[in-house]
């Protein structure tokens, strides 16, 4: 892969990058061998954005995710860089990696019933972060706790303070998550999946939350999901990734009215519209599954996948770049790592409110 | 809570009344008459007869277990066909020196099975965790009669350093009481914590894979946190429970540490009441022994619901 990146696509609007990833590689050591699960990915998140990251299971969102904070298993081989406003993060000690855990950089996690401890009370876990890193005494951090949880919308909180997590619904228990998330007023939170485990009305509500904490704290987000509608419904840009690769890259609005790479259209078409699919067509799948590499081969890691895929395609990997598509150039911060980028739209893409 | 608490004394109650029919029947369906073992010499009819008489033994079985009962809730359990000694007695010196023993060796057992075990656990693929389940696997394979003996040998009789044998009631001479006993509950420790240890260790690597402690550490938490707090506290309802077992197991169940080491025991009382068909001690230590595990077990109960919020007694029959 040749480095065309052109990194920090949407920082020059907002500012400088809060946190910025430059060829971050990962691969594990198992007992089968190597597998490469994040190769050479780059990603600037400007203050106050929010940005999706998108792929099938196995693509590398979560491992991208995890790696930002070191908490990968001692298993994981981490090289590029990982910067948060200009400190390293990759290979640094783990004391210093453990004062920005909680503090700079955050995390919610996919499944709330199972990352909250069981046996302590819910104030408890969100005080403990105050204690760790505010050093509040214990009833100082209850108390904080108490307001944090009525930030995040959770009915007489001074009461929930003192609930286990199995006392709480779905949808509270990931509030409770995002409380604990935000305590100390983290620069980035990074959304694995925050609503994956939740039903419909609840992940409506779990994503105006992370929508008014961008808007009251000017917190950086992060949100990875399989879900393109919750992408359409929060996020500000998107990165799709495949295989450990970031395979395009764009505004949200630009890449749902024109994706570029094989691999967005398939996901795009893979998602029902509404009117367009309802009575007889059937949605489009992708055929085959994300591939295991051992190693990243110098070629698009798409191509058995891909319906336009030729010789080039399995000689050399395309570069994420600027891609013309048919004489019309795409928007300048939209990015493709594509040979053969889908042809822009024979209709006017139609006016969403995405 | 109060409710649960009458409840549960009453599923107690039922227990203990269960066991006690059932060991009162089956003790006399042992072969072997003890008015035979009593008679010695003379076993003419009228020698047996009055042998019987005087121990109630020609009386039917339903009045026997009446009065057995009756005696039994005042402390009384009768007196020792072998010996003659009211049982009660025999129970008030035997109890203590098991008692302390037990405890004394769980405690030990405890200590060092979960700090083993955790370290195990935390230290994956260390030289630690090999030493630890190597340690372990030798806790668990070596008889401790064996540890017993080699340890006689060399910790007492070679170098003096404890008594091999005897035992020195507590409330007469603490420090010589402890200098008896640390030896026996050293031994039957170590068997003990190399099974807490392997509980310990695998409910521990469970946890340590859990989903809330990578939120412990996404939080920023120090390891000794995300360990202890995090991880080990949700280990413990398998720790309380073999714990609990073991307690249990070990009341009756100390028998070859205690005659090893010449401690006046229950342990040794039941083999000797076993053989001499003494059926008023026989019927006493089984009692004992299912009170024993009753109120373990009832303790351990309440230890889950301490360690576990979801494990709340309600009054509920759930």
């Amino acid at each position: 892969m040749t480095t065309v990146e052109s990194p920090g696509a949407a920082s020059s609007v907002l500012g400088a990058p809060v946190l910025e990833i430059r060829d971050l590689s990962v691969s594990f050591t198992t007992e089968g061998g190597t597998v490469s699960a994040v190769d050479r990915v780059s990603l600037d998140l400007a203050p106050g954005e929010i940005v999706g990251m998108v792929g099938e299971s196995g693509c590398g969102k979560s491992v991208t995710a995890m790696s930002i904070a070191g908490l990968l298993p001692s298993s994981a081989r981490i090289s590029g860089s990982v910067r948060l406003r200009g400190t390293e993060l990759v290979g640094t000690r783990e004391s210093v990696l453990r004062r920005v855990r909680g503090k700079e950089i955050a995390y919610i996690f996919q499944e709330p019933m199972t990352s909250l401890n069981p046996v302590l009370t819910v104030g408890r876990q969100i005080g403990e972060v105050l204690q760790v890193h505010e050093r509040m005494s214990r009833p100082a951090a209850r108390a904080r706790a108490v307001e944090l949880l009525s930030l995040v919308g959770i009915p007489s909180a001074s009461k929930r303070v003192d609930n286990y997590p199995h006392q709480l619904s779905g949808g509270m228990r990931q509030r409770v998550m995002i409380a604990m998330a935000v305590a100390c007023g983290p620069k980035v939170l990074v959304a694995d999946e925050p609503t994956t485990a939740l039903d419909v009305t609840v992940q409506a509500g779990i994503l105006q939350v992370l929508r008014d904490l961008r808007d009251r704290l000017g917190t950086t987000i992060l949100i990875i999901t399989h879900d393109l509608g919750v992408i359409a419904d929060v996020a500000d840009r998107v990165v799709v990734m495949y295989a450990g690769r970031v395979v395009e890259r764009a505004q949200v609005t630009d890449l749902f009215a024109h994706p570029l790479h094989r691999y967005t259209a398939g996901l795009l078409s893979a998602s029902p519209t509404p009117g367009k699919h309802a009575g007889t067509a059937r949605l489009q799948e992708i055929p085959g599954l994300v591939p295991v590499l051992s190693s990243q081969p110098d070629a698009c890691t798409f191509a058995d996948r891909c319906p336009a895929a030729d010789s080039q395609c399995r000689e050399s990997a395309p570069p994420l770049e600027v891609v013309g598509t048919g004489g019309a150039l795409a928007a300048k911060d939209h990015l493709a790592a594509c040979w053969h980028p889908c042809p822009a739209p024979r209709t006017q893409p139609q006016e969403t409110d995405l | 809570m109060i409710r649960y608490l009458l409840r549960r004394a009453w599923q107690s109650a039922l227990t203990l009344l269960l066991s006690t029919v059932v060991v009162f029947l089956g003790v006399r369906a042992l072969p072997g008459d003890p008015a035979l073992a009593l008679a010695g010499e003379d076993r003419s009819p009228e020698a047996l007869e009055a042998i019987r008489h005087h121990y109630g033994l020609d009386q039917p079985l339903p009045l026997q277990f009446a009065q057995y009962v009756e005696r039994a809730v005042q402390g009384d359990f009768g007196v020792s066909i072998r010996t003659g000694t009211p049982v009660s007695s025999m129970l008030t010196t035997a109890l203590p020196v098991t008692a302390e023993l037990s405890v004394l060796a769980i405690l030990i057992a405890a200590v060092l099975g979960v700090g083993a075990g955790v370290l195990a656990a935390v230290r994956r693929g260390h030289p630690a965790e090999w030493l630890a389940n190597g340690l372990a696997l030798v806790g668990l394979s070596v008889p401790h009669f064996w540890l017993g003996l080699l340890a006689i040998l060399y910790l007492s009789v070679a170098t003096g350093l404890f008594p091999a044998s005897g035992f020195v009631p507590l409330l007469q001479d603490p420090v010589d009481n402890l200098h008896h006993i640390v030896l026996p509950a050293v031994i039957l420790g170590t068997g003990l914590a190399a099974i807490i240890m392997r509980q310990t260790r695998s409910a521990m690597l469970d946890s340590l894979s859990s989903d809330y402690v990578r939120t412990a550490k996404a939080k920023g938490l120090r390891p000794r946190a995300v360990i202890t707090r995090h991880a080990l506290r949700n280990s413990l309802i398998v720790v309380v429970t073999i714990v609990g077992l073991q307690l249990g197991g070990l009341i009756s169940g100390a028998v070859v540490t205690e005659q090893i080491f010449g401690l006046p025991g229950f342990g040794k009382m039941t083999i000797d009441a076993v053989f001499q068909r003494d059926y008023p001690v026989i019927q006493a230590v089984v009692l004992l022994t299912a009170m024993a595990y009753i109120v373990i077990n009832f303790f351990v109960d309440l230890l889950y619901s301490v360690i576990d919020p979801r494990i709340r007694v309600t009054g509920d029959p759930a």
